[in-house]
């Protein structure tokens, strides 16, 4: 039987709204020894926790529907929702399934949310999960193999099985699969945006966080199949690209809103860990060392990493403009988010020198009024329409 | 305690020295384009300063000119002026008083433009900003940058790998470049001799750190104390100054410690000693005197502060070392205050509380820094629990002065003051914070 968007999309809708994550309870106890392993934006390398039998879990804070109490008795009122909703995700037992966490490099307030668990949840695993901002193979691809063998062993030790070269080798096949997958749907968004509207491709992307790799590909070949077939009117809408999203997630409406008010999403930084690395990581030989010279020479850019050379910074987006054949860029950043926030000023120079237009707001993952959004996005794909060049 | 008015406050032999070896830099980055001198822009918290000198270039340090500028009322306007130049109210205040310094010509603290620097030597410790405060000024100079991404100690331990990684981008990235934009051949005796000077320097400092631990502390650990770091923390580390400023400081240290003097305040000496705290986070720069006057007006010494770690942590035993030069380098970055996770930083605190006879943890808690912020809520409860010592949290920011609210902090100290009485009286009920 074929699978149509809409059953699968309420399938991935409801993975979404499960805040108690029964998916990932059931898949662990489904198999005595199985391990889940929570990780945060923007990247930590999931085929090291899939070779270990574990189940990969992106947290990515509590969106709109949970109340937030506890959690912000942790935090000042000047910093990001997503720590705050994190910490009620696990004060709220939540998360009391979760065998590990891993904190990648992307913010202090994340760094230090690191440190934070290892207090408030002494019996879970947790990690700050470094990478290299030097890319040289000698120098940050070294540190970096070294970190991703003790990672390697942090979870043999979780898991309490040794995590095989082997193993990983077949962890990266299948990523590499998924990858080429999530490349799949987002270029054949780009290509139709009215056949694939960005809170389906959304949502199907965040199921990606939830289920096991394996069942990701099947249900990203589905949609694919099934995204083809609809026929849905094409509108007149601007097409932009979203960034800034990188890791506090927007709410599910304001992406809808975004496109409600004329604009199609044609690309997005949205969850950067399902597509870090732009081709295949190598599976030949060792699988660390693929891993760490995939992160040097061949992964995304995001304001959490650094640029070296001067003259390619924020070319990244440009280039996604021109790929996409995007009209504009919306920077949607949520508030207090150190990274996005800094970098925005320089991101919007370089697309002011070509002449690609850009609009910002900011949001948090519990936005509720999403008028003003409507109009700033209205607006903006008014005026593209109005007034760019042909 | 005595209350001269400002005119009379007479300054002891290492303020003035301090004061001179300032001025002295200022007027050497000022000139440093007739003089013929190459500058490095670097940051306070796991900077080179030994290795810039060994290629005789100048250090400009964005953070001291935005701590200046605040001290003085500049970065008010310069905040606003980046802010209206498209920077984010959300972010660090320390970036945007420099951005909006350079805004408006590029005038330093004293008056005189600054120059424009040859490098940009980005030392990424303790701080995510400061990666994308130096792409931001790379964006304005157009000039060379070497990046030094300093592991963060995830564990609360420094690894080989660690270690390694950072010496191998000191050998490949820093070094080169220094080499390239000085003209300067890189002698590694040149080196030992300034880290040699360093470690001297350390161990003075410690010594005048340490001495709070006497009733009465002869120093202000916190508003005192970052004027006792000044030298170290910046472009002196190294330096026969340095050396010469730490041995004033500890002589004239000694002295108050033998007459059982309390600190010197802008208010005169402190003479009596009502309450001892460990604060964590760094002051307010703005209203830094108005803020430091809260505390001696009530007999309050900070004993021991988390600020005075940010640049360098040597109270634990590390000292530059001439042996082990690009190694000690390399752990002297890693081991920042701010560089550690946060369960250590914790321990750290716990044992101030302890060592330093506290009677409670005071949080300033900073808008701009959440390099320091976040988690410091926790980092109280964590204390309270550890030490059944009452805490307080205080909110402000570095240098933005519509975040300093006086009444408010205030307001907030004397009820802490007064909920540090009623625990000596035996009231266990106190609440928790305030």
């Amino acid at each position: 039987m074929t699978t149509t968007t809409s059953e699968l999309i309420a399938r991935c809708q409801a993975l979404f709204d499960d805040l108690n994550f029964t998916y990932a309870r059931e898949w662990k106890a489904a198999v005595p020894g199985r391990i889940v392993v929570g990780y945060m934006p923007f990247y930590v390398p999931r085929e090291l926790i899939h070779a270990a039998g574990g189940l990969p879990l992106g947290v990515l804070g509590g969106g709109d529907q949970l109340e937030v109490i506890q959690g912000d008795a942790y935090y000042q009122s000047y910093i990001c929702r997503i720590p705050r909703s994190t910490i009620e995700l696990g004060v709220t037992n939540r998360l009391d399934f979760v065998d590990a966490m891993l904190f990648p490099s992307i913010c202090d307030v994340i760094r230090n949310l690191s440190g934070m668990w290892k207090i408030m949840f002494p019996h879970v695993k947790s990690r700050y999960f470094d990478v290299p901002q030097n890319f040289r193979d000698d120098v940050g691809g070294d540190f970096y193999i070294h970190e991703l063998n003790e990672l390697r062993d942090m979870l043999a030790e979780v898991s309490g099985r040794a995590v095989s070269d082997d193993a990983i080798r077949a962890s990266i096949a299948l990523y590499n699969e998924n990858r080429a997958l999530v490349r799949e749907v987002y270029a054949f968004r780009a290509r139709e945006p009215w056949r694939a509207p960005s809170a389906e491709v959304y949502l199907l992307m965040r199921a990606g966080m939830i289920v096991t790799v394996e069942e990701h590909n099947r249900m990203l070949r589905e949609y694919l199949a099934a995204a083809a077939k609809e026929t849905r009117p094409r509108r007149d809408n601007s097409r932009v690209v979203v960034t800034g999203a990188f890791c506090e997630q927007p709410p599910l409406n304001l992406i809808k809103s975004i496109e409600l008010a004329g604009c199609y999403i044609v690309d997005d930084d949205f969850m950067l860990v399902n597509r870090w690395e732009r081709s295949d990581v190598a599976q030949a030989g060792d699988p660390l060392a693929n891993l760490a010279a995939a992160y040097l020479h061949n992964s995304g850019d995001t304001s959490a990493k650094y640029e070296p050379d001067q003259a390619k910074k924020g070319l990244y987006l440009v280039e996604a403009v021109r790929r996409t054949r995007a009209e504009g860029v919306i920077f949607a950043s949520p508030s207090f988010c150190d990274p996005a926030l800094l970098e925005r000023p320089m991101l919007q120079r370089v697309l002011a020198a070509h002449d690609i237009p850009y609009i910002a707001f900011k949001y948090a993952e519990n936005s509720g009024q999403m008028q003003p959004i409507r109009e700033q996005a209205g607006t903006f794909a008014d005026s593209i329409k109005l007034w760019s060049n042909p | 305690m005595t209350h001269p008015n400002a005119a009379q406050v007479i300054k002891d032999s290492a303020m003035l020295k301090q004061k001179e070896m300032i001025a002295s830099n200022y007027s050497k980055l000022e000139t440093a384009a007739t003089d013929g001198r190459k500058v490095a822009a670097t940051f306070v918290p796991g900077n080179l300063n030994e290795l810039i000198m060994c290629f005789d270039m100048l250090n400009n340090l964005p953070e001291i000119n935005a701590i200046q500028n605040g001290m003085r009322k500049k970065t008010g306007g310069y905040i606003m002026e980046a802010e209206k130049r498209g920077h984010s109210e959300d972010v660090c205040t320390y970036v945007k008083a420099d951005l909006g310094m350079i805004a408006k010509g590029n005038i330093g603290p004293d008056g005189q433009k600054l120059p424009a620097p040859d490098l940009l030597l980005l030392s990424y410790t303790g701080c995510f900003t400061f990666m994308k405060w130096f792409e931001l000024l790379r964006d304005q100079y157009k000039c060379e940058t070497a990046m030094l991404h300093v592991p963060y100690q995830g564990d609360g331990k420094i690894t080989s790998n660690m270690v390694s990684y950072v010496v191998k981008q000191i050998k490949e990235e820093v070094i080169p470049k220094l080499e390239r934009v000085s003209g300067v051949k890189f002698d590694i005796d040149r080196l030992r001799e300034n880290l040699a000077r360093s470690a001297r320097a350390e161990e003075d400092l410690v010594w005048v750190l340490e001495s709070a631990k006497a009733k009465p502390s002869p120093i202000d650990a916190y508003f005192g104390g970052v004027y006792y770091i000044g030298p170290i923390f910046t472009a002196f580390r190294g330096t026969e100054d340095a050396v010469e400023y730490y041995r004033l400081l500890r002589g004239e240290i000694s002295e108050r410690l033998a007459r059982g003097q309390g600190p010197v305040t802008p208010g005169g000496d402190m003479s009596h000693e009502r309450y001892r705290l460990v604060v964590e986070g760094p002051p307010n720069w703005t209203s830094f005197r108005d803020f430091w006057k809260m505390f001696y007006e009530e007999g309050a010494v900070v004993v021991a502060s988390t600020y005075s770690k940010v640049g360098g942590l040597y109270d634990l035993g590390f000292r530059h070392d001439p042996d082990r030069p690009l190694e000690s380098l390399a752990e002297y970055c890693l081991g920042c205050y701010t560089n550690r996770n946060l369960p250590a930083r914790i321990d750290l605190i716990e044992k101030y509380m302890d060592e330093y006879q506290a009677d409670g943890l005071l949080i300033n808690s900073i808008k701009s820094c959440n390099s320091f912020s976040a988690g410091q809520l926790l980092v109280l409860r964590e204390i309270e629990r550890r030490t059944g010592k009452p805490g307080a949290f205080i909110e402000s920011d570095l240098v933005d002065p519509r975040y300093f609210s006086p009444a408010n902090i205030k307001n907030r100290l004397e009820s802490y003051f007064q909920m540090i009485d009623q625990r000596r009286a035996g009231g266990q009920s106190a609440a928790r914070a305030v």
